[in-house]
């Protein structure tokens, strides 16, 4: 069994974190570059040349990106051959997210759900962290993570369809989504989509989708053509940069999909602001 | 599309001759406020008590900024998303706001208010915080210290760009803007 100190496993993932709040990653930087070029609008044109603007000056100033850092989320898969010595995975990824945060100046964004305090004081500074396990084969751990933002959380959206509905209904409901958030998530977007699974299953697959690099090609030659329909389809809501009109609204469509029930076919659709703050590490 | 550079606390002569899609320079004094604020402020109001700041002719921009680094007068600041504040804003209009500064879509209410009592919603970039903060120079906390990001403060600022969304004709950029891009099939 091989073994990772605790202390490692905090400093790396801290490192991560305080990095990622700062530096926009390259498929991110390149994917609004392109964007930036094929814009058919001035005013989204010049939106997108403040974002540039904005992504050169955190990183060499290292200031965060945006004053939403986010709710911190990750995604760990753990090997069976390897064991962390001196404390629990958990913990030090919390510890990991609470002092890269406080040391970074991040805002912590975590509150009680009815009454809405901070819980900074009483969990940890914007703690707990989102973290979703999975147990693998070998004797690695891979940290995926994400800075995720709140503004294109809220206009994410879950349903079961009708499995009649298929892919038209996927369409239809991707770009009712699409539509309905409008300028609110920070577009130019990247959108992930779970389709199939149960209902929890879909939308855990649509924030994972989330977590690949913006540009790089679906695995599965279908859901790569599927992807690539639905991005054009939504670029002709006309959106825009920043909901101001323009061409360019989506970066990236990016589809999961899992094997479901003979009787359902769930969708969801979780929205990544242009600040696509993600990084990944294995130890 | 026009440019202009003007200085708080805004006049109804200031506001009436902005457009939708009019690109705004702020300078002088703009105050910050989120939900948990803008109810404490309408509280106020209904209760006849005197509020933390002049409405009249006031700017209020919502975003819960980063912590500054010591040195720093604040951390990055953009935009959070507007409609938030919407049940808040019309009766804040009503007492004398001039100009609000988000991002996203606003409701009926909040554009009748600005139609009728005179005031704009401005835009800013959402995610461009580090940029933004550049044009803030000072930062105090005036209000709510106790909400933390969203506490209520007090910002000096110059040459802080926004963009007209909303203006005191009815008019709105999103809904423009999309017009003039989206492909009907």
């Amino acid at each position: 069994m091989r073994e990772i100190a605790y202390d490692d496993l905090v400093k790396s993932v801290k490192a991560m974190v305080m990095h990622t709040a700062s530096h926009l990653p390259e498929d991110a930087l390149k994917a609004i570059e392109e964007a930036y070029e094929n814009e058919k609008s001035e005013v989204a044109k010049s939106v997108l040349k403040q974002i540039l603007d904005n992504a050169h000056l955190a990183s060499e100033e290292d200031r965060p990106l945006c004053q939403d850092t986010g709710l911190a989320v990750y995604f760990v898969n753990v090997g069976e051959e390897v064991k962390v010595v001196g404390g629990s995975i958990r913990d030090a990824i919390n510890q990991a997210t609470e002092e890269a945060y406080k040391e970074g100046y991040l805002r912590a964004s975590t509150c009680d759900c009815f009454d809405r305090h901070n819980l900074k004081d009483e969990v940890g500074y914007n703690l707990p962290a989102v973290i979703h396990f999975d147990i693998v084969p070998g004797d690695k751990i891979e940290i995926e993570y994400a800075a995720k933002g709140g503004g294109s959380e809220n206009v994410s959206r879950a349903t079961v369809l009708a499995p009649a509905q298929g892919k038209e209904g996927i369409k239809n409901f991707v770009k009712q989504v699409i539509s309905d958030a409008g300028p609110n998530p920070c577009p130019p977007i990247i959108v992930g989509v779970g389709i199939g699974g149960t209902f929890e299953v879909a939308a855990k697959s649509s924030k994972h989708a989330l977590f690949r690099e913006a540009g790089t090609p679906n695995p599965n030659p279908d859901l790569d053509a599927f992807e690539k329909q639905l991005k054009e389809e939504l670029n002709k809501l006309g959106i825009g940069a920043m909901g101001m009109g323009g061409t360019q609204t989506v970066l990236a469509v990016h589809i999961e999909k899992n094997p479901c029930h003979i009787a359902s076919l769930p969708v969801s659709v979780n929205v990544q602001c242009h600040s696509s703050r993600h990084s990944h590490i294995t130890l | 599309m026009a440019e202009y550079h003007m200085t708080t606390p805004l006049s109804d002569e200031d506001v009436s001759k902005l457009e939708a899609g009019d690109i705004v320079y702020l300078n002088g004094t703009i105050y910050t406020a989120r939900d948990a604020a803008h109810k404490r402020l309408v509280d106020l109001i209904e209760k006849g008590e005197q509020l933390p700041f002049d409405l009249k002719g006031s700017v209020i921009y919502f975003v819960g900024p980063t912590p500054p680094k010591p040195g720093e007068p604040i951390g990055s600041a953009g935009p959070t998303t507007s409609y938030r504040m919407d049940s808040y804003s019309p009766i804040l209009i009503e007492h004398g706001q001039k100009g609000m500064i988000g991002k996203g879509k606003r409701n009926e209410a909040v554009k009748e208010a600005c139609k009728k009592h005179k005031a704009v919603y401005f835009g800013a970039t959402g995610g461009a915080g580090a940029l933004i903060a550049k044009a803030i120079k000072k930062a105090e906390v005036i209000a709510y210290p106790e909400l933390g990001p969203e506490a209520i403060r007090k910002l000096e600022v110059e040459e802080f760009p926004v963009t007209v969304i909303n203006d005191t004709h009815g008019n709105d950029l999103y809904e423009m803007g999309r017009a003039k891009y989206e492909v009907k099939d």
